[in-house]
């Protein structure tokens, strides 16, 4: 197993955007199979850290790994190559165009002749391996349910056998029944091997699903809880409601009377 | 586990047959079925115009028997070439929502590039032809890059190219304003007498059906290898025998007169290019995508600036081609080449044929149905001798009932749930 090395190895990634710093010394490692949930409050820079990831925006300093190796994700084209998939919380869909145009967009089989046969078998077979419920693959991706665009975009992300799938809220414009059919989707893409990175704001979808558990606040680490971990502790991890004059006092105090103690 | 069990399901039923909650109708009558659902959700696709036609031919002939002789339409369809490859270049960049509004000053400067060059200088006619539709590409690219690195509008930056390749036309005329070509040269005996013989547009006739019982019979044997619905082979012969039967009666009508114009035979060998570059390769896949949404197009890696570009380029390439077909049509190239409608016309031709203004949505065929309309519509007007201003009014408000055609059946589209 090689799971004690991560694929993905993230070490103090800054992001600014004018004075403004989006990111700061941000750490995350993902391991093949294992979903990373990565939570925090509007702002956090969650969506600023998986753009860096998708190569849509680089970071200002620091460094990320990839199995091992530094990369710099310049386009968005060079992170997928990598095997970084990102499925964007728009979905990044082109509604004009059929299913199976989407899922193959920028990798057409026989670019001067294309393959339209061999590319609907195989976004058949990928759609099906995540029984997904894809009623025509012709049909335009306007036609389609959010749910089964949020699926037809994870297909999409599967497409090129990556090694990290990166989900943007891929809960959150959806129903009860087609979130469950979203986290058994993921759960189905775990068993695969593959890492998942998972942003959400929803703390039921992510404790359902994460073995990990990454917040983030004000683009900084704010501590890894696991799905044991209580709500509470969450909650007050993204909101800094357990960081505020009271507690700080709490601490010191507690910090004086333990070194008087040690004297 | 999983892909077994799907595996055991696709043999009883293809692959794109497995969910039950969908109409599909292989048959005659299920097409006819579909056909209409289609129309009722906004989905129209080449009707208003072939309607269109009917209506405009049914009036022009009944005012005037002259309209549907076969001397007539041979003519109509020697001038429909020129714009109509202009028009085909304006498809390329409102696929993208952009819009180029120097068409037609390109084409006077390609138009004036041949009288200069080949008359003028002596230079061969290929070199004269090749060097007019590079400096089409360079003024193309110069467009792409703008709107690319500056992010100029395509609107203002081809309105200020409008104004500059007319200033570049003028120049390169010089005092005279107009060169002439030598007659009985083929490229002047191209652009006014050269027809197909009879018997190779007979021919010519018979390849579409070819090529689509070729292709369909492939890909239905491939379908079936592949476990997906195959399609229906008679429905394939039906399409192929309507489409023989229609083009030769088009092409017996034609030899009763002059016959099928060489100029026109390369309009149409260039949409038939086109719209294969449209819908059967990458470039067009990706043409459509950043129509539709160039920011999901740039996430999935495609390059968009560079598409951009080639739409561009194309157009203008395209524009300065049809220029040098109005300097072989006219045997001169004039300070008039390219001016007044040129412009409009191409425009109006690719909209009317049904090429979204919006982006995203078109075919090479637009190009070749709209400027049929235009052409028809000026045509039988100046039959009738009415003037030119009731040419313009007249195409001015035909170009406005295509635009609102096209917003119409876009909200209807949008209800409907359909892109």
């Amino acid at each position: 197993m090689s799971n004690h090395s991560p694929i993905l190895n993230i070490k103090s990634v800054s992001k600014d955007f004018g004075a403004v710093s989006a990111l700061s010394n941000v750490d995350l490692q993902v391991h093949a199979g294992e979903v990373v949930a990565l939570v925090g409050d509007n702002g956090a820079g969650k969506s600023t850290l998986v753009k860096i990831l998708a190569g849509v925006h680089q970071a200002s300093s620091g460094a990320i790994e990839f199995q091992g190796k530094s990369e710099s994700l310049a386009t968005p084209r060079a992170a997928l190559k990598l095997g970084i998939a990102t499925v964007f919380q728009d979905l990044a869909l082109c509604e004009n165009l059929d299913v199976v145009s989407n899922i193959f967009l920028g990798q057409e089989l026989k670019p001067f002749q294309l393959d339209e046969v061999s590319m609907e078998v195989k976004a058949w077979t990928l759609l099906n391996e995540l029984s997904a419920r894809i009623p025509n693959v012709r049909s335009v991706v306007a036609s389609l349910s959010g749910g089964q665009r949020q699926t037809v975009a994870i297909a999409r992300s599967l497409l090129l056998d990556p090694k990290i799938i990166i989900l943007d809220e891929p809960t959150a414009a959806l129903g009860v029944a087609q979130t469950a059919e979203v986290l058994n989707l993921i759960e189905r893409v775990r068993d695969r091997g593959l890492g998942i990175i998972m942003v959400s704001h929803n703390m039921e979808d992510v404790r359902a699903v994460a073995d990990r558990i990454v917040v983030l606040r004000l683009g900084k680490n704010n501590g890894i809880f696991t799905s044991k971990s209580s709500n509470q502790e969450l909650v007050g991890a993204i909101t800094g409601a357990s960081e505020n004059v009271v507690t700080k006092r709490e601490k010191r105090l507690k910090n004086q009377s333990n070194s008087t103690r040690e004297k | 586990m999983l892909t077994k069990s799907n595996n055991e399901s696709s043999q009883t039923s293809p692959l794109d047959r497995s969910d039950s909650r969908v109409n599909h109708s292989d048959d005659f009558k299920g097409m006819i079925a579909n056909f209409f659902g289609r129309i009722k959700s906004g989905d129209l696709g080449s009707l208003p115009v072939i309607i269109g036609l009917i209506v405009i031919w049914t009036v022009f002939s009944i005012m005037n028997p002259v309209f549907l002789s076969s001397r007539n339409l041979v003519n109509l369809l020697f001038d429909s070439s020129i714009v109509g490859v202009i028009a085909l270049g304006i498809v390329c960049v409102l696929m993208l929502g952009e819009i180029d509004l120097s068409v037609g000053s390109m084409s006077g400067v390609g138009s004036a590039i041949i009288g200069v060059l080949w008359v003028n200088m002596g230079a061969p006619l290929p070199i004269a032809i090749i060097t007019a539709i590079i400096s089409g590409a360079i003024v193309g690219a110069l467009y792409g890059s703008l709107r690319n690195r500056l992010g100029m509008p395509s609107f203002v930056s081809t309105l200020s190219g409008l104004l500059a390749l007319l200033g570049l036309q003028l120049y390169m005329l010089g005092r005279t304003g107009s060169i002439n070509l030598p007659y009985g040269s083929s490229m002047v005996n191209f652009g006014q007498l050269m027809v197909v013989p009879a018997w190779l547009s007979y021919c010519i006739a018979i390849i579409p059906a070819v090529v689509i019982i070729f292709n369909g019979l492939r890909s239905i044997s491939k379908r079936q290898r592949m476990n997906l619905s195959p399609g229906s082979k008679k429905l394939l012969f039906i399409k192929a025998t309507l489409i023989t039967i229609t083009l030769l009666g088009i092409m017996y009508y034609l030899n009763l007169g002059r016959g099928l114009p060489w100029m026109f035979t390369l309009f149409i060998c260039l949409v038939v290019l086109m719209d294969y570059a449209l819908t059967r390769t990458q470039w067009g896949r990706f043409m459509k995508a950043v129509g539709g949404n160039a920011e999901a197009a740039r996430r999935a890696g495609v390059n968009v600036k560079k598409i951009t570009i080639s739409a561009f380029v194309v157009c203008s390439s395209l524009a300065a081609l049809g220029g040098v077909m109005a300097a072989s049509r006219l045997a001169s190239a004039s300070q008039q080449a390219g001016t007044g409608d040129v412009n409009l016309n191409a425009i109006a031709a690719a909209v009317i044929g049904g090429t979204s203004l919006f982006g995203g949505r078109g075919s090479a065929y637009s190009a070749l149905l709209g400027i049929i309309v235009i052409q028809s519509i000026s045509n039988g007007l100046t039959l009738l001798n009415l003037s030119s201003s009731f040419r313009f009014m007249i195409t001015g408000a035909v170009l406005a009932i295509a635009v609102i055609i096209d917003s119409l059946a876009r909200q209807s589209r949008a209800s409907h749930g359909q892109a």
